[in-house]
């Protein structure tokens, strides 16, 4: 678990940062919640009559007067993006930037199997996804204290799930890519959450585009479905772990074999 | 059993050539020179050599064993010196140093320290503080605090200074007395005529001379340098001619009695015969497989 180790020491600023920032603006955004639910009757009405914008952010099926309503809308985009954002960025990144950096030469060049090499920076990974999650979740369940709110416990699990899962995809698909980069890898990782997330926003606005719910991963973290089924959507999700799984094992069918420059 | 045995070893990137059916072999123990200009191969041999890079065809043995399938044994057994020496920023020299020897699960505190004091690094800096002399350094304790069977050296001397040339080729000497192969791969032709026994000359992708230092040395060419005056206009064999201050020196190949009639024939005030060094053997080997 060396190479875990020093991956997760290299890494430790940029964690810090991602997981301070979602962090910080999902506990303002609870904060807020109290102020809005006076308001709220005034203004839920407004977000549901939007047409297609209020569909694209599912304002049309959730109650903005509820504290799972709020949060599913306004934490999900900050969770849901921040997250997306995360994920993409640290697994892009991962086997890419030894190439990059010129690292390469430096640690290949040591008795440790490339397979093994592979598999630690992916547990590298997943085990910052999951902290920042963690973190993140627990920073939610205590601003929810604060305010003094009912917490959802059934559907805040839920939701924190989905996004979790999407993060482990997109994680999935980007460690892919980065086995196949020798630099630059950063734009793909951002464009990739970002392209995920506006195919999301257009399947909800055209039924015509309603196939790509199956593509992307923000499909099955839709707050609206989620908290009307109280479940997942096991369909989605199982085709969105297949697309991470197989981000992963392009992964090692490539690097395993790369010739490093 | 060899220290690296190549059998038809070849490597193309593409359609780009790399190294072409090398059959390299390396004795247990000798110090042996790879010599050639930027692009002839060598980074390629070497790379291939560590499993960086798959060969196309062809096969390769280090310490006897094959260097596809038992690529994390081998390098557990070898140290390698890169020509540029990169490692992750931020990190300090005794965390690279760490982790290195951990990658190879071994505390090697010891002998960095020794090293360290040889070649005054500090290791409490940042890599990112550090010149490119001093990340050589840092590179250069990587490869050797293992105490390995074998060290690929990659044009190690550059960025450092005269003095600390001479410590680490002290170093390399005293590994290579307590039985350690070295394989020296570089361009400055002295310094594989001072530490090496052995060499190979690699152009374009193929090898094409290898043998000791001294039959390298002992071609037919001799440099010729004369003080005086003698017509040279009906003498074959003649190359990298130089005339000035009434004098005129020339690598010669052709026949000697031809040589000595010619000389014997003008007015000579001084005479010089000697070998040529490795440098001219070099370009001798160089311009000889061009007119092949």
């Amino acid at each position: 678990m060396i190479i875990v180790k020093h991956e997760l020491k290299q890494s430790k600023i940029s964690f810090l940062i991602w997981t301070a920032s979602i962090g910080f603006l999902l506990a303002i955004c609870v904060f807020l919640f109290p102020e809005m639910k006076g308001e709220i009757e005034d203004i839920s009405g407004a977000f549901a009559s939007m047409g297609s914008f209020s569909a694209a952010f599912g304002m049309d099926k959730l109650n903005f007067g509820t504290l799972i309503g709020f949060y599913t809308i306004e934490c999900g985009n900050i969770l849901g993006l921040g997250g997306a954002f995360y994920a993409s960025l640290c697994a892009v990144n991962i086997l890419a930037k030894e190439e990059r950096d010129k690292t390469a030469e430096f640690l290949l060049t040591h008795p440790v199997d490339r397979v093994c090499v592979i598999t630690e920076k992916l547990i590298a990974v997943l085990i910052q996804i999951t902290a920042m999650n963690l973190i993140i979740y627990a920073v939610s369940i205590s601003s929810m204290t604060a305010i003094g709110e009912k917490i959802p416990w059934k559907e805040l699990h839920l939701i924190h799930l989905a996004y979790y899962l999407l993060q482990i995809e997109l994680a999935g698909i980007c460690f892919g890519i980065s086995a196949f980069m020798r630099k630059g890898s950063v734009g793909i990782g951002l464009g990739i959450a970002a392209i995920m997330y506006f195919l999301n926003l257009i399947a909800n606005i055209t039924k015509a585009a309603k196939f790509l719910k199956y593509v992307t991963p923000f499909g099955y973290c839709e707050g609206d479905n989620i908290v009307t089924n109280g479940s997942l959507d096991g369909t989605l999700v199982s085709i969105g772990m297949a697309i991470g799984i197989a981000g992963i094992i392009f992964a090692y069918l490539k690097y395993s074999r790369k010739d490093i420059q | 059993m060899e220290a690296i045995k190549t059998n038809e070893l070849t490597k193309y990137y593409g359609k780009a050539r790399g190294i072409v059916s090398l059959n390299l072999s390396v004795e247990q123990g000798e110090s042996f020179g790879f010599i050639g200009p930027n692009g002839a191969g060598k980074s390629t041999t070497i790379r291939t050599l560590l499993g960086l890079i798959s060969p196309t065809s062809g096969s390769a043995q280090i310490l006897g064993k094959d260097i596809i399938k038992e690529k994390k044994a081998i390098l557990q057994d070898i140290g390698y010196l890169p020509s540029e020496a990169l490692f992750y920023p931020g990190m300090k020299v005794k965390d690279i140093l760490t982790l290195s020897a951990h990658m190879r699960k071994m505390d090697c505190t010891k002998e960095a320290r020794k090293l360290c004091e040889r070649l005054q690094l500090d290791t409490s800096r940042k890599i990112n503080e550090l010149s490119f002399g001093n990340r050589k350094k840092v590179a250069i304790v990587c490869a050797l605090q293992s105490t390995p069977k074998l060290l690929i050296l990659d044009e190690p001397t550059g960025g450092l200074d005269p003095l600390m040339q001479r410590e680490f080729f002290d170093i390399i000497r005293e590994r290579n007395h307590k039985g350690t192969t070295i394989f020296l791969s570089s361009h400055v032709l002295s310094e594989i005529q001072r530490n090496c026994t052995r060499a190979a000359i690699i152009r374009e992708g193929k090898m094409i001379a290898c043998n000791s230092i001294d039959a390298l040395a002992k071609t037919n060419a001799k440099r010729v340098t004369i003080h005086g005056n003698v017509p040279l206009s009906k003498l074959d064999g003649i190359r990298d001619r130089v005339d000035g201050g009434g004098s005129v020196s020339f690598l010669y190949s052709g026949d000697m009695d031809l040589l000595l009639q010619t000389l014997s024939a003008g007015h000579i005030t001084d005479l010089s015969v000697s070998e040529p060094d490795l440098e001219e053997i070099f370009l001798h080997y160089y311009e000889k497989n061009i007119q092949n």
